[in-house]
């Protein structure tokens, strides 16, 4: 399993989408968001984008408020995560026109259709971005 | 009812409404959450659909971002799943994935749904079951849908298609034998022209290699073609891992992909595409000198990037081709030095991996040196990481780098003087094992003990306390080496010691107790020795203190007692032969005659002894330890008690000592010669396995189950293995002298001896290291070799650089200044062994189907079944089901059983196994085929098809079986 999971989280250390891939616990999943926001939210611009937790490597990278961590085990390729975060914001980005933290909070279940096209079972299926929306526009419409 | 249904309908707050409440917060953000809960827990139960999936809808929000439980929901979420509309069902399918797991009671309940959603025609409803599956699917689940998914994965529906075939993944994980139903048409999917599937399926193939490469090697064929043809940097990504994996094990493989790798290196933009060549190359495909050169020379450009994350990829990637390509490294070393001081503590750290990998006898001093005065200067975390490095490399494999014993032990007090030093036990640990491993490095361990025990600043600090417990070990255990054992004394009897927690202190205050012993034996032997003062010079000097007499007169006194009882020494030993058993007595002298070959050039010549001092030393522990035996801590005042009994008992003993004192004074001599005694027996390594040596003495039942001890003390926390444990046995020795402990280093000792020195060692009651040592242990040793402790550290980088470029040309220093040391060494269970533990035993029988599928062979389902969960779950289940088939299926396992397990897919004879081959495969095929007809009871229309694409999926995989090495295109 590449991804083990995604985690949204705005600079308030806030958890605004998490997905995961594994099963955890309610409480495993909040220890482990602690430790993650407090290990990454405090570093810098100037420092890189990876941080080893635990047995995951995390991968980040920050838009704005919102912080996207990806957890990933120890041999995926880090820089292809980075890519694949920047993906997922201009899919996002282009869906609902200049993204934001509200538009992710409002539309939750959106976000995560997305990342359920892009990532199934810890394994990146999709890479393009019309073929990730066009489910979720034939949704919109229909409904 | 459907009226107040509608009034839920128009009343309920939807999602959004929640997250505005949440974000207004008027009543606090947890009573919110509990009050919406409640609510929620209203709604859910309605009978209507729209209310229903919007509380779970609601829930799902809550337990996503705010962590509340929804496991007691499990039932409704079953329930919005089956709806009929689709915006419905996916909010029951994402709940679904989002709070199920293993032990979830409903999931049997969902097995039909899912069956029907995967059957479905709209093939949004099919991703959405799919989603689920390959989150929640647990064997049964598995088990049960392996004929969905088999039809999915070669439907035409691409978007469909993808999607199973990540499930595939799960599948196969949870159910392996999924893998003898589905493989071949997963292997069919990589030969698609649609990079969608192959995206797919080259993810699922890169996971299932990273368990058990081996058995994709059949595959590389496609995997090769891929690489070749296929323009997608994620699906080149993903090939590469594979061939990561599959390279190392087949060396015609390497040969043919370094060319593609190279070429990719060169032509491709994408930093990410390049990055993961390199990687590939150094990590798998090391042996190709000129792809390497071409990696390395990618490495460079990315280390001076101005991209931290290029950086520290860089150095991650160059820690990788250390063991092979040292030069590498060495090429790059100024960027690894430079990055030691880089803003980013993860860049730092990397860079400080990689200097410590390169490390060598040679040079190992002066990287030491540099990276401390770069630990002294940085922040506390990192000091401690540059710390907590140079310990395990020096301390790795007992000591294996280290050359200079002295060097090193003093490197070890330098560091407890860090400020930010936090690594106590590591240092304590490692101070207390090379005491009792390096004979000659003890001379200076003592004396380095004595600086930091001497000093009363570092008594405050608490994350010292571990290192000062280490040295006063030291210190009371090699004391026969020390230059001055009173001012160690003095160090260990310190008012500042009340600092210490108790157990530290009892080590103190038992450190000092040898350290008398030594002193007053010392004191006896050279007037022994002397003869002519013998030990009324002490009663003298005792006396003295209670009889105000002046020093000549004791002097003369002493002088004329002496003589009148000159021939007295001679008696001594007769004397303790009376007293005492005969063993001590033996070591006694035999003590003696060491303590003579060792201690002669240091002390006694010095005549350090002075009966005053003495005195002195006797009156100051009375002061000191007289208010310690009303301590709090049992440990501290049962040793402050047994050491003011001896000083009382001693100078009791003198009292009255004009009566008799040749009778007394040989008491006290006898006594003090016995504790010495106690205290010369050598304290080695204890090997792990020491224990396992002991016999079990007769009539000791050992209980197999301790299960029972916890109810009897379940609730004593177990002390943690204290790293000072070996000093536990000597230290209970000292009180009651317990037989035991002799025993215990006898067998720790022998175990690295030769018989030789085990037979000397008998005979003499003595522990003696092995060879040629004894010549070094003089005072002349060079000062440890540190001119440039003091440098500047400003150009500490540049100089580093300087000394590793010459050390590493040079490879070994010549001016080596004295042969390494012996370093005690046990041949077993020095370390505690390393459980090498297969990580998934289930990847076994993964492998073993997936083996058998590509490879005909047919040791496959017999160990695949003998999983106990499949043999368990799968067998009850099927007896169920299939009733009469589970006959057939035994009589199956019969034959399988009868295949020796040892026949090897890859070697069985190609020849004589290959009737006996097809003949069992078509058994097993009818079998399988049956196990469908029961199964798929209302499926018969795709039984055709199925068995007929069975066929002829088998047939060019008979062509493999029969080629089970890699097709010669390849080579």
């Amino acid at each position: 399993m590449g991804i083990r999971f995604v985690l949204m989280v705005n600079k308030q250390g806030q958890t605004r989408l998490a997905q995961y891939y594994e099963y955890l616990t309610l409480d495993e999943r909040r220890a482990l968001e602690g430790e993650i926001v407090r290990k990454c939210l405090a570093r810098n611009e100037q420092q890189c984008s990876f941080v080893e937790h635990r047995n995951y490597k995390i991968v980040y990278r920050r838009y704005a408020s919102l912080f996207f961590l990806v957890g990933v085990d120890d041999d995926e390729n880090e820089l292809a995560i980075l890519e694949f975060i920047h993906l997922l914001v201009e899919t996002m980005d282009r869906h609902f026109g200049n993204v934001c933290e509200l538009d992710i909070m409002f539309h939750l279940e959106k976000a995560h259709f997305m990342l359920e096209e892009m990532v199934m079972n810890g394994c990146i299926v999709e890479t393009s971005k019309s073929n990730i929306l066009t489910p979720i526009q034939l949704m919109d419409k229909t409904s | 009812m459907a009226g107040s249904s509608i009034m839920e309908n128009l009343f309920q707050r939807t999602l959004e409404d929640l997250i505005k409440g949440m974000r207004l917060q008027l009543i606090g953000e947890s009573t919110f959450i509990s009050k919406a809960t409640e609510e929620i827990r209203r709604e859910i139960k309605s009978t209507d659909h729209h209310t229903k999936s919007t509380a779970l809808l609601k829930l799902c929000y809550l337990s996503a971002v705010h962590g509340v439980d929804m496991s007691w929901a499990c039932f409704h979420v079953v329930e919005v799943m089956s709806s009929s509309r689709f915006a419905q069902k996916r909010i029951g399918y994402h709940a679904a994935s989002q709070s199920f797991h293993d032990d979830t009671p409903v999931l049997l309940l969902i097995t039909n749904q899912l069956r029907k959603d995967l059957s479905s025609a709209n093939h949004f409803e099919v991703s959405l079951a799919l989603e689920c599956l390959s989150r929640i699917a647990t064997p049964d689940l598995a088990r049960d849908l392996t004929p969905e998914l088999f039809n999915l994965l070669s439907t035409a529906r691409v978007f469909v298609r993808k999607k199973a075939i990540a499930v595939v993944l799960r599948l196969f994980d949870k159910y392996p034998d999924a893998v003898r139903v589905c493989f071949k048409r997963l292997v069919e999917n990589l030969e698609s022209s649609d990079p969608q599937v192959v995206t797919a399926v080259i993810g699922v193939f890169c996971e299932l290699a990273a368990k058990d490469p081996r058995s994709y090697l059949p595959l590389a064929p496609e995997f090769y073609r891929i690489l070749v043809d296929s323009k997608n940097n994620w699906i080149l990504i993903k090939v590469l891992k594979v061939f990561a994996k599959l390279a190392p094990l087949e060396p015609r493989l390497g040969k043919r992909i370094v060319e593609p790798v190279c070429e990719h290196m060169r032509r491709s933009g994408a930093k990410s595409l390049v990055f993961e060549c390199v990687r590939t190359v150094l990590t798998s495909l090391s042996g190709y000198e000129s792809a390497v050169k071409l990696a390395v020379e990618k490495v460079r450009e990315l280390v001076d990037d101005q991209d931290p994350n290029l950086r520290y990829l860089a150095l991650h990637v160059l820690s990788v081709a250390v063991p092979e390509h040292l030069w590498a490294v060495l090429e790059n070393k100024e960027a690894v030095i430079k990055s030691l001081s880089d803003e980013d503590s993860n860049i730092k750290i990397e860079s400080l991996r990689l200097l410590m990998a390169m490390v060598s006898e040679s040079h190992l001093a002066d990287i030491s040196r540099v990276l401390l005065n770069y630990a002294l200067k940085s922040d506390p975390e990192f000091c401690n990481e540059i710390l907590g490095s140079i310990l395990t490399t020096c301390g790795r494999n007992v000591y294996e780098i280290v050359d200079d014993f002295d060097w090193y032990v003093s490197l070890l007090g330098e560091m407890a003087t860090i400020p930010n030093c936090q690594k106590g036990e590591e240092i304590e640990t490692q101070l207390v094992d090379i005491g009792m491993r390096v004979r000659d490095a003890r001379m200076q361990l003592v004396q380095v003990g004595r600086d930091l025990l001497i000093d009363p600043a570092l008594l405050g600090n608490v994350h010292l306390h571990r290192i000062l417990c280490a040295a006063a070990w030291v210190a009371g255990e090699y004391v026969e080496v020390a230059s001055n054992p009173f001012e160690l004394m003095d160090a260990l009897l310190q008012p500042r010691t009340s600092l210490l927690p108790p157990s530290i202190r009892a080590v103190y205050i038992n450190a000092a107790f040898k350290i008398l012993i030594f002193c007053l034996d010392c004191y006896l032997l050279q007037n022994e020795g002397t003869a002519s003062l013998d030990s009324g010079n002490l009663a003298g000097g005792q006396s003295e203190l209670f009889s105000v007499k002046n020093d000549t007169e004791a002097a003369e006194l002493a002088t004329c007692e002496g003589s009148k009882y000159e021939q007295d020494a001679g008696f001594n030993p007769r004397n303790t032969t009376e007293s005492f058993d005969d063993l001590s007595a033996e070591n006694g002298i035999e003590r003696v005659a060491t303590h003579d070959q060792t201690i002669t050039p240091t002390f006694v010549e010095k005549k350090n002894f002075m009966h005053e001092s003495i005195v002195n030393l006797l009156n100051r522990i009375e002061l000191i330890f007289g208010p310690l035996i009303a301590n709090q801590d049992v440990d501290v005042l049962e040793r402050a008690q047994n050491m003011l009994s001896l000083v009382l008992l001693i100078k009791g003993e003198n009292d009255n000592s004009f009566q008799d004192v040749d009778k007394k004074d040989t008491r006290v001599s006898a006594i003090i010669k016995l504790m010495r005694d106690a205290f010369t027996m050598e304290l080695g390594p204890v090997s792990t396995s020491a224990q396992g040596r002991v016999a079990v003495p007769d009539g000791l039942v050992l209980k197999e189950n301790l299960g029972d001890l916890h109810a009897i003390c379940g609730d004593i926390e177990l002390p943690s293995s204290s790293s000072f444990s070996t000093a536990g046995p000597h230290l209970t020795a000292t009180s009651d002298a317990s037989s035991s402990n002799p025993l215990i280093n006898e067998e720790s000792g022998a175990l690295n001896e030769s018989t030789s020195l085990i037979e000397h060692r008998k005979r003499h009651g003595l522990y003696y290291l092995p060879s040629e040592k004894s010549e070094i242990v003089t005072d002349e040793y060079p000062p440890a070799n540190d001119p440039k402790s003091n440098s500047n550290i400003n150009d500490e980088a540049s100089e580093l650089v300087k000394l590793t470029e010459q050390s590493l040309l040079l490879k070994k220093r010549t001016n080596q200044t004295k042969p390494r040391p012996v370093v005690v060494k046990l041949d077993d269970g020095d370390v505690a062994p390393i459980s090498v533990q297969r990580p998934e035993p289930r990847g076994d029988s993964l492998s073993g189907a997936i083996k058998d599928v590509l490879l005909g062979s047919e040791t496959g389902p017999s160990m695949s079944q003998s999983n106990p969960y499949d043999k368990s779950s799968r067998k009850q289940k099927e007896k169920k089901k299939l009733g009469t088939n589970v006959q057939s299926e035994m009589k199956e396992n019969v034959v399988d059983a009868e295949k020796p397990d040892s026949e090897n897919p890859n070697s069985s004879g190609k020849n004589h196994g290959h009737t006996r081959e097809r003949r069992h495969r078509g058994k097993e095929k009818i079998v399988e085929g049956e196990e469908h007809d029961q199964r798929g009871k209302k499926k018969s229309g795709h039984r055709h098809s199925r068995r007929k694409t069975h066929q002829r999926a088998k047939s060019p995989l008979n062509v493999v079986s029969q080629t089970p090495e890699i097709p010669d295109f390849l080579l």
